[in-house]
């Protein structure tokens, strides 16, 4: 069963920039691409579990921080080594400048 | 002592899993708190700075080869020799860091740049640009942890012929063509298997297959030309031009802590001139790049500004370094459990110590659990 939940505010979030939300023990990474629209995944690496929001977002791409890995963080596309595995993506919207995201 | 070493350190043997189960592959380690955007202006990237870089050092490799052929060919002077002497130092030395940095993609913003100069250093530098780009990501994961870090130098007790041996690549540049061999017959070494995933093998065997036949094209034509100049320019200067490569390689992270979880007490900064500094693309600041590895080259004179407050002070100099490196190298020979602590300046962060496993002497970890 999915849910919408509120992640944060909209303008807490620099634009190609990306923040850290948990909810229920599970970490998600929440975006702003540099066209103001808004996307969230997981937010740990599927290389080593390390935390996305300590990354580089470059366009539509999000760095890891650790070992550089990349993935398009709009579609979830692992874009070559050492991350091999897409990382899950999630639904966002944007209500009254809070951004929600699609959980479950 | 020699097998025992080597067993030590080797990802097949016992201290891998001990150091899984003592808390120390993967650990989480230290970093300094900088700003988020702070950060984000540090880890941003341009295509200027290394394509200037990377045109000067292409234009001096190729005016010192050519100059050296002109000398050797035209005149039949020795006044080649210091040109070529040039031209293996730019070959088999300064493509280590250009290796390194494409390596992150931390050097270019266009990806095809950085991959481009990946391809070529990593054929330089004779690594295989998969195995090794794998094998650096786990070097990243677990700096100097013995049992799982692939890429380290200087062991204790250190090898010493091998380390002098390879100051002209008599180590290193047979096993790469032992391996490039090995490849090219579409094996890995159990160690490479260690960190290699299955779906990245093929890459391996087809760059080797691909290599070899360089370095056959390159003997067949200095063997058809009755020369040893096509040998001299492609491939030797990994030999008599390796020196370099070494000399700076091992300020890294020589004579200091092994089994730690923060890059101040096994990873080493030094100070160094504009040259050095150019020919080694600013990886004198080590410990800046160990714990922000995203923040290209030429911003890590600034990261390291942002970050003294938690550091020891640089190392002066090369020779400073050495002066420390070579003594705790010789006292590492009898005494294993010796290493280089350095002090931390008043104010800075404590030293990341979860456990009393990561205290940085590295003493067998068989048995010791995470806490």
């Amino acid at each position: 069963m999915t849910q919408w939940i509120a992640a944060c505010e909209a303008g807490h979030i620099d634009p190609e920039d990306v923040v850290p939300f948990t909810h229920d023990g599970h970490d998600y990474a929440i975006y702003r691409s540099p066209g103001d629209v808004y996307y969230a995944t997981d937010g740990h690496c599927t290389h080593e579990r390390t935390l996305l929001c300590d990354g580089l977002v470059e366009g539509g791409i999000i760095e890891c921080p650790k070992h550089n890995g990349r993935f398009d963080y709009t579609s979830g596309k692992a874009l070559g080594a050492p991350v091999l595995d897409d990382i899950r993506t999630y639904p966002a919207k944007v209500v009254d400048g809070t951004v929600y995201i699609e959980v479950g | 002592m020699g097998r025992e070493r080597l067993e030590r350190y080797s990802l097949l043997g016992p201290e891998n899993q001990a150091a899984v189960q003592a808390g120390l592959a993967g650990g989480a380690w230290f970093r300094s708190a900088v700003p988020r955007n702070r950060m984000k202006e540090l880890m941003r990237r341009s295509d200027y700075p290394a394509v200037r870089d990377t045109a000067i050092w292409i234009g001096l490799i190729a005016l010192s080869a050519g100059l050296g052929i002109t000398f050797w060919t035209v005149w039949h002077s020795w006044w080649a020799v210091p040109f070529f002497l040039a031209y293996g130092l730019l070959y088999g030395s300064t493509s280590d860091s250009r290796w390194h940095e494409a390596g992150h993609g931390t050097a270019f913003r266009t990806r095809w740049m950085d991959e481009g100069l990946y391809q070529l250093a990593s054929f330089m530098i004779m690594r295989d640009p998969t195995t090794w780009r794998w094998s650096h990501t786990r070097h990243h994961t677990d700096t100097l942890i013995v049992g799982r870090d692939p890429e380290i130098a200087v062991m204790r007790p250190a090898r010493l012929a091998k380390l002098l041996a390879n100051l002209i690549g008599l180590v290193d540049v047979p096993m790469a063509f032992a391996l490039m061999f090995r490849h090219a017959a579409g094996r890995l070494t159990a160690t490479e298997a260690d960190y290699v995933p299955e779906t990245e093998r093929a890459r391996v065997y087809r760059s080797a297959r691909i290599n070899l036949v360089i370095y056959a094209a390159t003997i067949a034509l200095a063997a058809g030309l009755g020369s040893w100049l096509p040998v001299v320019l492609i491939g030797g200067p990994r030999l008599y031009g390796a020196c370099l490569f070494y000399i700076y390689g091992f300020t890294q992270h020589a004579g200091l802590g092994e089994n730690v979880l923060d890059h101040r007490l096994n990873t080493r900064t030094v100070t160094m001139c504009a040259v050095n500094r150019f020919l080694y693309w600013n990886m004198n600041y080590h410990v800046e790049h160990h714990m922000f590895p995203m923040v290209p080259y030429y911003r890590l004179p600034e990261l390291h500004e942002e970050i003294s407050r938690d550091c020891a002070p640089a190392y002066p100099s090369l020779w400073a370094a050495y002066k420390e490196i070579i003594p705790a190298i010789l006292r590492q020979l009898t005494d294993q459990e010796y290493y280089v602590r350095r002090e931390l300046l008043p104010g800075a962060a404590p030293f990341n110590q979860p456990t009393a496993a990561s205290d940085g002497r590295a003493r067998p970890l068989t048995g010791v659990t995470a806490v």
